[in-house]
Parts: structure tokens; sequence; C-alpha cells
């Protein structure tokens, strides 16, 4: 075991994905100065970098996908795959099941996502639900470095499209890029477990659909991705000192869902919040409940979203995204405490 | 419309000074996230907002801050925006790419490229109500890889729309070198679409009046959209932090954070041969000295209009002064509220 940041373990599991698969390359935005370490060992035949135009080589790398490429596209920030939502709604997904199972489409869409930097809800969204929403796309949040390489590594070995989501806070690339610019005079809200962290030697992939068990409990069950699992964890910490036992939930990918975790969870504790920096409407943390009612749980619920436009002001961006505050009254709520 | 150029150097050392006092803003983390300045554009944008009149539209990106500025947008709400405060131009909402005026028709996205349909349909609005009135679109040149704005410039084109699209060509895309990604000739795409253009040097206030004053003039006169191409330099980079520009502002410590990764992916294996790697490590260097270019002092508008009267240098002197006084005057006003509120 050795430790690294959260950046660092993409990179590095992309590069060991890289040495393994000829096949796996690069494309995106500016990538042979964000990715610079991979295009001087590789150079632009498998590092290539794309003028902005997301639509067209976001299309493009689905066809690249089926004639045995293994792209990893880098759309910078999930906010702009708006550009690109042709090539993922209507093609990356659609291709398997029309094709009649006989053609897949091994790619990965890599973007940052989140906020709590203040860039404005154009650049801080984070979308998952909406993706996930699309049969035929799995989606994955990693919320520590040593599931950012493993989920990495299972995205580019999945022989189906994989839209991998870097939350902003975790990865000190991205924050460096679009936060701070290298200022010293700003400061961030940075979860200390999800930004470094021990690694394996040799990564190996974890599997899509299964969520981790971040911290057990018996009176109530806290379900996040990302950035949220840290807040739920601070949350959980801070209930414990008033008698209150949370287990928190790490999903890890948002499609598919892990629903046999999520269940046994909320069948043991009965109680249920989703923490969820999407958007409330129509999301994840409906989703959710509408799983525990098929599977014939009885149980309080609560959820803590984002539920409007993400505005500019650090002020009021933290009052938008879910915070531990938010988290623990409505935990409260929900237990009637 | 022909205008003084003096009117015209007022104005771009105005937006100059302004984002100069922005960068300090920033720098001391009273600006969060991005901030993408339009310093070494202030010749283009003065002399296309100078040629607008009132009922006009612009379409703006994320480099918004000059052309509302010299449209005579409240410049303490425009601080204040930056600053997050309730009281700024967008509540505090937006920011500095997502700046908003409805009374002067102003509009903005942080999205590449997306200038073209907010143009479109300003300009179909206009058209629609028999008036003069024209829409001024802004975007870089990295934008026009981006299909909406071509696809924008064909709906201009066919709908025969009063649109001005004005290129800011600085040949960067953030840090890839934009003549590596674009095929053929900018102004040449234009007339495929059978709109007018051509390409100008963007630093010389005196060419881009000319220029604007004829084109506007023809869109005016419902002769459809037209387009130029104006060349400038952006001597901040990208946006403020630019990691390009960092390696010749803070030489030492940003070499020595990336050196270490590249010297091991130099050697490690499998990879391209080392004679291929040598040569792409070749071109990240060439590319960090390249960036530096923008830091050259002649790349300035700036420095050009003030070469250009320097016969009248007491004059240059005054309005400098007048307008760094102006500047002060805002910041007080902006930080005396946004203090008074305990931000």
């Amino acid at each position: 075991m050795k430790k690294m940041t959260f950046s660092k373990a993409i990179e590095s599991a992309l590069e060991q994905a890289m040495a393994d698969d000829k096949n796996v390359v690069i494309i995106g935005e500016d990538v042979h100065t964000l990715r610079v370490n991979l295009y001087t060992r590789y150079g632009a035949d498998r590092v290539i970098p794309a003028p902005i135009s997301e639509s067209s080589f976001v299309g493009a790398s689905v066809t690249a996908a089926m004639a045995g490429l293994r792209p990893v596209v880098e759309v910078m920030i999930i906010d702009f795959i708006g550009v690109a939502m042709d090539g993922v709604l209507n093609h990356a997904s659609k291709v398997k099941d029309f094709s009649g199972n006989k053609w897949n489409v091994p790619m990965v869409i890599r973007s940052g996502c989140g906020g709590g930097y203040g860039d404005a809800g154009q650049h801080e969204q984070s979308l998952w639900g909406w993706l996930a929403h699309i049969p035929g796309i799995s989606v994955v949040v990693p919320s520590t470095p040593a599931d950012a390489g493993g989920l990495m590594l299972s995205a580019i070995e999945s022989d189906d499209p994989v839209i991998y989501l870097e939350h902003k806070l975790l990865s000190e690339e991205w924050l460096k890029y679009l936060g701070s610019g290298g200022r010293e005079t700003v400061s961030y809200d940075r979860p200390a477990l999800g930004i470094e962290g021990e690694v394996p030697d040799k990564w190996e992939a974890i599997p899509l659909g299964k969520l981790k068990i971040f911290r057990d409990g018996k009176d109530i069950t806290l379900i996040s991705v990302g950035v949220g699992v840290h807040r739920c964890l601070e949350a959980a910490q801070i209930l414990e000192k008033e008698g209150i036992s949370a287990e928190v939930l790490d999903l890890r990918s948002v499609a598919p869902l892990d629903i046999d975790g999520i269940v046994s969870s909320v069948q043991k504790t009965q109680n249920v919040i989703v923490v969820d920096e999407d958007y409330k409407g129509f999301g994840l943390s409906g989703e959710i409940s509408a799983i525990l009612l098929e599977n014939g749980i009885s149980f309080q619920y609560g959820r803590v979203c984002t539920e409007t436009t993400i505005p500019y002001s650090r002020k009021m961006e933290d009052e938008a995204l879910p915070n531990t505050k938010r988290i623990i009254e409505c935990c409260k709520k929900v237990l009637k405490k | 419309m022909k205008l003084d150029i003096w009117e015209i150097y007022r104005l771009m050392i105005y937006s100059r000074r302004f984002e100069e006092a922005v960068i300090k803003l920033w720098d001391d983390g009273l600006i969060s996230g991005e901030m993408h300045l339009g310093i070494g554009e202030e010749a283009i944008i003065a002399a296309v907002v100078s040629q607008l009149k009132e009922g006009d539209a612009m379409a703006l990106d994320h480099r918004g801050t000059p052309p509302l500025l010299m449209r005579g947008i409240d410049p303490v709400a425009l601080l204040l925006e930056f600053l997050g405060h309730p009281q700024g131009l967008c509540a505090g909402q937006g920011g500095h790419m997502h700046l908003f005026s409805k009374e002067h028709l102003c509009a903005s996205s942080g999205i590449v490229g997306s200038v073209g349909p907010a143009v479109a349909g300003f300009g179909l609005a206009l058209k629609s109500k028999k008036s003069e009135n024209i829409a001024v679109a802004f975007f870089g040149e990295g934008s026009m890889n981006q299909g909406m704005l071509l696809e924008s410039m064909n709906l201009a084109a066919t709908w025969n729309l009063p649109v001005l699209f004005v290129c800011k060509d600085n040949n960067w895309a953030i840090s890839t070198k934009s003549k590596n990604v674009t095929a053929g000739s900018l102004v040449d795409r234009a007339k495929s679409f059978g709109i007018e253009g051509e390409e100008v040097d963007g630093m010389d206030a005196n060419i881009m009046m000319d220029v604007v004053q004829q084109a506007v003039m023809k869109i005016r006169n419902n002769k459809g959209p037209y387009f130029i191409q104006a060349r400038c330099v952006h001597k901040e980079g990208h946006f403020l932090g630019d990691p390009l520009l960092q390696f010749h502002r803070t030489t030492l410590k940003s070499f020595g954070e990336v050196t270490g990764p590249l010297m091991k992916a130099m050697v490690k294996r499998p990879g391209a041969s080392f004679i291929k790697r040598t040569k792409n490590f070749a071109q990240t260097l060439g590319l960090i000295a390249k960036s530096g270019k923008q830091l050259k002092k002649s790349n300035d508008p700036i420095v050009n209009i003030q070469k250009l009267l320097e016969n009248d240098k007491d004059r240059i002197d005054k309005i400098d002064e007048e307008v760094c006084n102006l500047v002060d005057q805002h910041i007080a006003a902006a930080m005396k509220i946004y203090e008074g509120s305990g931000a």
C-alpha cells in the first residue's frame, strides 16, 4: 500500500490501463497539457488533443469504440456534456440494444463535476441522476483515491459506456485549475479522507454497482456519492455524540445502483436520508425511495439535495449545496428528535 | 458614425484599469472560481461597442466585463457581482461568466460557441421589429470549431439577420494552439456561407474602427450578417492563474512540480520510442515557450494606441489619470457596500 492523492490515483490507474491495452486512448481538449505525462510517454497517437467540438469528438468516440478502440474521452466538466448530449443519449447508450446485443461501445466519458468553489451553475453541476436516467449508461462517482483508481480501471474494462465523474473538491488538479488558480488566498471545505489516502500497489477493478458501507450504524441510513459521502460521515460523527447511530453508504455508482445493498441497510435502520448534490426533482433521491417501496420496506424518509441553480456567490452556494448542517437537521426531523 | 480616436482610447484605458483592479480583487481571494479577462481585446471591443445604438443587442462569451463596462453598465454593480454580493448586477447569482442586463439586451454564457445561437435569436427578434437595430456576438477563435456557432452562421445568412460576428483570435484555445486543431481559414468559412468577412489586426484601434464602422453600416442597411476575425493577444492567458503562464512567472516552483513525473514518463515501459518521447517532451517545452510571447509588452493594444497618440502625451496621461481615479472610486464604492454587509 502507498498513499496517493485523488487526481494522482486516477492518472495512475489510467497509466496502468494504457500500458496493459494499446487500444486505450485519451481524447479531449487540452489533453496534451492536462495529461502531459501520458502525452510525453505515448504521444498524440494515444493522447489525442481535440478542438472545442464536444458534439463531434464525443460522437466520434462512440464509433471509434465500436471499431476497436477503448476511448477515455475527456469532457472537461460535466456541464459541457450538454453540447455533446446526442452522442450519449441517442448513440452510446443505444447501440448495444439496437444491434441485438451484437455490438458494444466500450467508451469512458471522464469529467469533472460538482461545486463548492464558486464557479456558478454552468460549471458546477453534478448531473449524475440526469445521465443515469438513460438505460445503457453506467455512471460512476468515486469518493476516495482508492475508489477513484479502482473504478477508473473498471470503467475502462467495461464493454459498455461509462460516465466517470470526478468531484472537483476531491481532485486537486481541477480545483487548482478552476478554483484557486494557484492562489493561497482562497480556501475550500475539502474532506481529508477523499483528497488523499492509501491505494493498492497494483490497481484492481472495483465492480460497478457495489456500494461500500463507509460507516456502520443502526438508527438511520445516510446514502450519498462523491463529496456528499464525506458530508454524511461528518454528520454521523456529530449525531453519534447525540446518541444517534448513523450508517453511511457510499453508492460509488449511481448506475448500476446497488439495490440489495440499499435495501438491506434500510431494512435494518428503517430510516433513510439521501444526500444528493445533484438536483432534487426526478433524480437519485426519488429513485431510492421508489426502490425501497418496490421492495416492500417500511421506512421513514428524508432528502438533502440541490434544489436550485447553483449560485456564484460562495455564501449562497454553501446554502444551496447539501451541507452537514442540513443533513443533521434532516436526520432529526426524520427521527423526530 | 466615426468616433474620435480619443474617445476610443478613453474606453480602452478605462476597461484596462478596471480589469487590473479586478485582478487585485481576485488575487486577494475576494473573487472566487475562474476569472477570464478581456485584457488585450480592448481595441476590438471599444471599436464595436462605440458603434452600438440604443436597442442593439450583445451576445457575450466568458469575457463579458469590457463590453458591458463600455456599454455603460453600472461598474459598481459589476464589481459587486464579482464579489458575489446580493446587490451585484445579477444579485450575486451569476458571477463574471454569466452576466445579464435585460435593459441593455446583453446576455453572457460560459459555454463556448453558445453566443452563436444567442446572437441569431437576438437578430431575429430585432429584425422582426423592422428596426435598424443589430446584434453583436463576441467569441474566441476556439469556438469556431463548435458546431452550434457554425450552424448559427448559416442561420444568420439564410435568414438574412442583422448580426455582426466578432471573432477575437488570440490563436490559443486554453492551452492548445488553435492552428493545430483548426482546418482551413476562418474567413473562408464565413464566406462559404455567403457572409462577408475579413481578417484584421485587432490590436490596432484605428483599423478596428474603420472595419467595424463599415461592417455595422452594411448590417444596418439590411445587408445581412458580417464576420470579423480580429487578431489579439491575451496578456493574462486564458484565465487568471493560467497554468502555462505560471511557468513564466514562478518558474522554479512550477517546474519542480512537473519535472519528476515527466522524467518518469520519459522512461517507463511500454510506450513510444525514446526518440518520439523526446519529441513529445520538446513539444511541451515549445508550448510553454510560445505561451510566454503573450507577455511581451509590444503585444498590447493600449501600448499601440498610446504610440498612435504620442504627439499629445499630456492628454494621454490626463485621461489615464482620470480613468484611474474613476476606477478607484468604483472600487471604494463597491468595497463599502461589500464590507458594510459583513460579507
